[in-house]
């Protein structure tokens, strides 16, 4: 089991702001972490890391890495971390970047192989595309068979498709080396696919902590579909008003009463949803 | 015609950059990895010697190199070298001289390195040591290879300090520079045109392979 209880002060663009963040992780545990940049996300990342100092405790299966008296640096801490940017080793040979955090051919080929680099190990970093560096990456991370993987949002920069394919292969090989595993993402889908717990962080502070049903589902009660989304437009058309509201990629028009448009401005974000569908008979 | 002075010249350029290439590295990497407030100092102090007159820097370290200051006394006492008109003062002399010219480059290419990659070996469980020698000094080839060959090709063009340190001492103290200053004080042009024209071609021929490495190196790293 993994305790967590630390606050520091973090300098942002807004000025000073407390990062607080106090919760329990339990082993084999993959958890997303989610919120606005500037939320602290990656901060609270890169303490559990140690890669920077904080104030507070982290306990690991009984083990302090970090109290009042001690910070474990992040050489002792049983971690792998993957980095939005793959921070490969740029002089060393895809193998020899696995094999340079721990010389074990065995398990670097059975990495490689899982990932489908084996045939590129010879390759330099420079020479592979983002999907391809990402996974060299989240090998090397696993090298060292850690107790916690960290993920800094490592599929954000890659395209959608690369990104499924991915998705598949950090939740093989969290199974796989029964890692307890720890990921920054803001995609919904991925975290509902990947994550079995969400924690949401805002100026700092956990405003939600569950499984991704509760955290992300925002459907209540009867609600069938629910959209949130930025109105665009809205204009009068005879009787009726109409709105176009933009929902992720894909524009949308609204009928909307009078009353429901006297409320609403353009630029409000708005939900959209449907209660029930409407009922048609047909006959054969 | 002697060519003693050129093998001076070198021997002197040699030892000077290996000395300060072990002096440099952990300054260099000190002053690229640091957040504390005396970095600016530490800095300031290590480029003094490219604005200084070389006259300054050489009549400070021939103050404090002589026998009667506590540094020069403690090293004729102890060891018996004698650090002023010597090749031992004039190596001491040209690490001071060389020093921004080994620590700078060294530490642009410390600081030009993805933090994140340092950070990524340190989680690795690997040392610092480990991480300087196996991950950054590889990372920074092109600036390691300039810092070590400007330091060479700088300590090889000194005159000013050498000639106050050293004197003009046969193979000793009169490194190809001073030689030079020599022959045309006594009007040997004939000797200072070879001498002269050697020391052109030399060093242009060094500053080109130096540029046409970090090229290749250039295009090598080119993502």
């Amino acid at each position: 089991m993994i305790h967590i209880d630390i606050h520091k002060e973090l300098y942002g663009a807004n000025g000073t702001m407390p990062l607080r963040a106090a919760f329990n992780i339990q082993e084999g545990e993959f958890i997303a972490l989610s919120g606005k940049s500037g939320s602290g996300k990656t901060t609270l990342l890169r303490i559990l890391a140690g890669l920077e100092e904080a104030h507070g405790t982290i306990e690991v299966n009984k083990k302090i890495w970090l109290n009042s008296q001690t910070q474990l640096p992040p050489q002792k801490r049983d971690i792998g971390f993957v980095f939005q940017d793959y921070a490969l080793f740029e002089n060393m040979t895809i193998e020899k970047n696995l094999l340079f955090v721990n010389n074990d051919p065995e398990l670097a080929k059975e990495l490689l192989t899982l990932t489908q680099l084996y045939r590129l190990k010879k390759r330099y970093p420079n020479s592979l595309s983002g999907g391809q560096k990402q996974r060299v990456s989240i090998c090397r991370a696993l090298m060292q068979r850690p107790k916690i993987l960290l993920l800094d949002e490592p599929l954000s920069a890659l395209d959608p498709s690369m990104r499924t394919r991915l998705q598949k292969e950090i939740l093989t090989l969290h199974k796989k080396f029964h890692t307890t595993t720890i990921m920054i993402s803001h995609d919904p889908s991925e975290i509902y696919k990947l994550a079995t717990r969400v924690i949401l962080l805002e100026d700092g502070n956990i405003i939600d902590d569950g499984t991704p049903k509760e955290v992300l589902l925002q459907t209540q009660g009867s609600q069938k579909f629910s959209f949130e989304g930025e109105l665009l437009a809205l204009e009068k058309v005879d009787v009726i008003y109409v709105g176009v509201v933009a929902i992720g990629q894909q524009l949308v028009e609204v009928v909307l009463s009078k009353q429901e448009a006297k409320k609403l401005q353009v630029g409000q974000t708005v939900r959209l949803s449907t209660k029930a569908f409407h009922p048609t008979i047909t006959t054969k | 015609m002697s060519f003693e002075p050129f093998v001076l010249s070198f021997e002197l350029a040699g030892v000077t950059a290996f000395i300060l290439f072990c002096i440099a590295l952990p300054l260099a990497w000190y002053l690229s990895q640091t957040k504390s407030k005396c970095k600016p100092f530490i800095e300031a102090l290590t480029a003094l010697p490219i604005v200084l007159p070389p006259s300054v820097l050489g009549f400070y370290i021939l103050w404090a190199l002589s026998a009667n200051s506590p540094i020069g006394a403690f090293f004729e006492d102890t060891f018996g070298v004698k650090l002023v008109f010597s090749f031992t003062g004039l190596v001491v002399a040209s690490c001071f001289y060389s020093l921004p010219f080994m620590v700078q480059p060294l530490q642009n290419g410390f600081e030009s390195l993805n933090k994140n990659m340092l950070e990524a070996s340190y989680i690795a469980g690997k040392s610092k040591l480990q991480t300087i020698f196996f991950v950054a000094l590889p990372n920074i080839k092109p600036a390691l290879l300039t810092a070590l060959i400007i330091t060479f090709a700088h300590t090889v063009g000194e005159f000013g300090v050498v000639l106050m340190v050293g004197g003009s001492i046969p193979n000793e103290t009169k490194v190809a520079s001073v030689a030079i200053y020599e022959m045309v004080e006594n009007m040997d042009y004939t000797a200072a045109h070879i001498y002269s024209g050697l020391m052109v071609g030399i060093s242009f021929v060094v500053l080109l392979s130096v540029y046409i490495f970090n090229a290749k190196q250039a295009k090598r790293f080119a993502i």
